[in-house]
């Protein structure tokens, strides 16, 4: 169970980009954020696990406030947190086994990180997931020798390594190519089942959003304005979250807290 | 390997990182090469412990002796500074200029097998020899002064510059000395029309770089006796003048960096 | 006769605008001065210069034929010498990484420790091996350790300025994602950025032994042990016989260690 309650984030003294957004998800349910670039859905994502700091507001998870952590407590929290990046953001000069054990880092002593000797369950817990998702095969190959969608799906298994209570993936299709990232968002789907894990994914594409998951929200300018399944996601809904700021030359114009700006804020937060 | 017995799971698998060699022979006798040379080293280099072991009351004496640096005899200092700028300024331009045939020579495609192999043998010889060795020998061939370092430098440039600007001639678009060759141009019209142009740019900013590094190594042929700030600073440690030497060492440093800035800045206009 | 000098003067073809020809102008006078000044002012006794040739093929003739009679004694004076670039290399490594990483701008602690790490790559650059060599050599006295930290000390700015400009390069995105699995910085450095950073490590490493080599030729004529301890001696005792002995001997060093540096590089990387 996730918690949101009026998050509030700006940069500097700029228009907030997300301006107080309230939000619940209960375990078992996936949902899908949508929005155009620059509505404030990668940094939302990004609050939750606080690789950007929010101004203000509440995020609780499972009862617990993650706002307020420091330190070694957010360390802690982050564990509870899976992410998947649209970029995959893997280690591409490791092995994809050294990708999924970074997983557990959270976990195992600074030692046994470096020396690479993880605890045997984690092992196992390692080929397990990643034969569910069907890349045992690759556990010694370089992360760098796979292809894009097997990529993703060392991202996903690298997530749930860290035995997550929530998934957060940050357009996790929007580097793939179309059948691969159905077969992703197909994998997230069921993971979210099986696991019993809310799952909250960004995402660009309207159509694999109604698609492949519960519930849609729709963000624009920060603001949360719409909220329902997917069968009620109709064109009117589409028309208040893109309208008028569909076209490519109104998105790479759009003003501070564009994707860009937003994304070299995180990065620099996040440092 | 410890295999802590996880519940239920059919003996849990095992996973260790491929190693980085993987022939064990490989790995195994490099780590036995390696060790062997560290023992080896440390046992063979004459430590002359006794004299050493003097060392940390020295280091005080001599920082003691050094600080607060002495400007007072700022006009030696100048003098010096004037010559190691006058060396490094002759030298840039007959090395640069000399660099030219030399580079022409050792240029496998425009120059015959026994020119060219002279012309490398030239090159190799200057680039082994560090400017202070070279500098000791015209010292003790044509005397103590700045005429030795002038000697040292130009032979320190173009060797240098020789090897950089023949391996810019041995990349030239071909076509542009096809062309001249047809219209019938001798060898030197066709070096001058269709090779030299080519070359031109590259060897300005080479000239300024190369400016750049005899100014700091007019600094060290100095301490062998080859004239400028160097032999002034040797003659001020000679004499355990260190006050006045380090007020020589902070202005070397100020003057490097200045011209390092200077340096950069005018490849930075000319490319 | 102006209106007609100015006429031929529009299509006289020129390879440069009148702009550029004057800056080019400029350059080359100053220059011009520059030399001349640089001619008329610097200290030399002109009747030397043109004896130089005469003296330097002299000093060449009493060097041939090479004396091979003290070659034991060469060999290991450049054994000394190679081990004095390979440990003073191996050393500079333990001191050049810390320092690369307070340094670098995306992994140091704070603003006091960057402008440390950068007034120590600064100053250790700015300050020639030989220079340094002195200073051991009057601290620790003639021998091998003043080498070593003379190699050291000039190493530890070049390694750790390339090194850390390697870190300023990393992809930010590994990072990111393992700050986002809980793990403590030390952690993320293990996994993110050493990784990103090992080829360039090596390359780094490799380039700076190369260079040792040669730096480490010269460290005995300060007194600061290997081969240039022979060849200030024989120098001094005017045995050029011998000292054509050593230098080639240092050119096939230099060329060996050329020829290793190829092979490390092609088997490494």
């Amino acid at each position: 169970m996730l918690e949101i309650s009026n998050l509030i984030k700006r940069y500097g003294h700029d228009e907030p980009v997300l301006k107080g957004l309230d939000l619940s998800v209960e375990d078992n349910s996936v949902v899908a954020i949508v929005g155009a670039s620059g509505a404030g859905k990668s940094t939302m994502l990004r609050c939750i696990n606080r690789l950007v700091e929010p101004t203000s507001g509440s995020i609780k998870l499972n009862g617990s406030e993650i706002v307020t952590l420091r330190h070694r407590d957010l360390r802690r929290a982050r564990r509870k947190i899976g992410m998947i990046f649209q970029g995959f953001n893997l280690i591409d000069r490791l092995t994809v086994m050294e990708n999924v054990l970074s997983g557990r880092l959270g976990y195992v002593s600074l030692f046994q990180a470096i020396t690479r000797r993880y605890p045997a369950a984690d092992i196992e817990r390692a080929f397990k997931l990643m034969e569910r998702v069907g890349i045992a095969q690759y556990a010694n190959k370089r992360a760098d020798e796979l292809s894009g969608g097997e990529r993703q799906r060392v991202g996903v298994v690298r997530a749930l390594m860290q035995e997550p209570e929530v998934l957060l993936a940050d357009e996790p299709t929007a580097s793939l190519d179309p059948r691969t990232s159905e077969q992703i968002m197909v994998l997230l789907q069921s993971l979210a089942s099986e696991l019993s894990l809310p799952v909250l994914i960004n995402i660009h594409n309207v159509a694999q959003a109604r698609a492949y998951t519960d519930r849609i929200v729709g963000l624009r300018h920060g603001t949360m304005i719409f909220d329902g399944t997917p069968a009620d996601f109709d064109k009117q809904a589409l028309d208040a979250i893109y309208g008028g700021i569909e076209s490519p030359e109104d998105e790479t114009a759009t003003p501070l807290g564009g994707p860009e700006s937003a994304d070299r804020e995180a990065r620099h937060d996040a440092s | 390997m410890m295999q802590a017995d996880s519940s239920g799971a059919p003996s849990p698998r095992t996973w260790r990182k491929p190693p980085f060699i993987a022939n064990p022979v490989l790995r195994y006798g490099l780590l036995a090469v390696v060790v062997f040379y560290l023992v080896w080293a440390f046992a063979t280099l004459p430590f002359n412990w006794e004299r050493i072991s003097e060392g940390l009351p020295r280091a005080a004496r001599i920082f003691g002796g050094g600080f607060p640096p002495n400007f007072s005899r700022f006009d030696l200092l100048l003098t010096g500074f004037t010559e190691s700028l006058q060396i490094a300024l002759l030298a840039t331009l007959l090395g640069v200029l000399l660099s030219i045939p030399f580079a022409v020579m050792a240029a496998r495609n425009i120059a015959p097998l026994p020119v060219y192999l002279l012309g490398r043998a030239v090159i190799i010889v200057s680039r082994s020899f560090h400017p202070v060795i070279v500098a000791i020998l015209f010292v003790a061939a044509v005397g103590f002064g700045p005429l030795a370092g002038i000697l040292t430098l130009t032979l320190y440039s173009i060797g240098f510059v020789g090897k950089l600007l023949a391996e810019e001639i041995e990349e030239i678009d071909w076509g542009q000395v096809e062309a001249m060759r047809a219209t019938g141009a001798g060898y030197l019209a066709t070096l001058y029309y269709a090779v030299f142009p080519q070359i031109l740019p590259r060897q300005v900013g080479l000239s300024m770089y190369q400016l750049d590094s005899n100014l700091r190594a007019s600094a060290v042929v100095g301490i062998v006796g080859a004239g400028g700030i160097g032999s002034t600073l040797m003659n001020a440690f000679g004499r355990y003048d260190y006050d006045f030497a380090f007020a020589i060492l902070l202005v070397i440093i100020a003057v490097i960096l200045v011209s390092e800035g200077v340096s950069g800045w005018v490849r930075k206009k000319i490319w | 006769m102006v209106d007609d000098a100015d006429l031929l003067a529009d299509r006289v073809w020129r390879r440069h605008n009148p702009r550029e020809q004057l800056i080019r102008y400029g350059v080359m006078l100053v220059t011009l001065m520059l030399v001349v000044w640089a001619v008329r002012d610097i200290d030399i006794f002109w009747p030397w210069v043109w004896d130089a040739p005469n003296q330097i093929s002299s000093l060449g003739g009493r060097m041939w034929p090479p004396d091979p009679s003290r070659l034991g004694e060469i060999v290991n004076a450049m054994i000394e010498t190679v081990h004095i670039a390979t440990l003073a290399t191996l050393l500079t490594v333990f001191i050049a990484l810390p320092v690369s990483y307070i340094a670098a701008q995306n992994t140091t602690p704070n603003r006091a420790c960057l402008w440390l790490g950068r007034f120590i790559l600064v100053s250790s650059r700015s300050v020639n091996t030989i220079i340094w060599a002195l200073l051991f050599v009057a601290i620790f006295g003639p021998g091998v350790l003043a080498g070593i930290l003379a190699i050291m000390f000039r190493s530890v700015g070049f390694i750790g300025k390339l090194m850390g400009e390697a870190i300023e390069e990393i992809d930010r995105r590994p990072v990111e994602a393992m700050e986002a699995t809980g793990a403590s910085k030390a952690k993320v450095i293990a996994y993110a950025v050493v990784p990103q950073v090992m080829p360039a490590f090596f390359a780094i490493v490799i380039l700076r032994w190369d260079i040792n080599i040669r730096e480490s030729t010269v460290l005995g004529l300060v007194g600061a042990g290997g081969i240039g301890v022979i060849l200030q001696g024989s120098i001094d005792t005017f045995a050029w016989q011998t000292v054509a002995t050593i230098l080639i001997a240092i050119i096939a060093l230099v060329l060996i260690g050329e020829a290793i540096t190829g092979l490390l590089r092609r088997k490494a990387l």
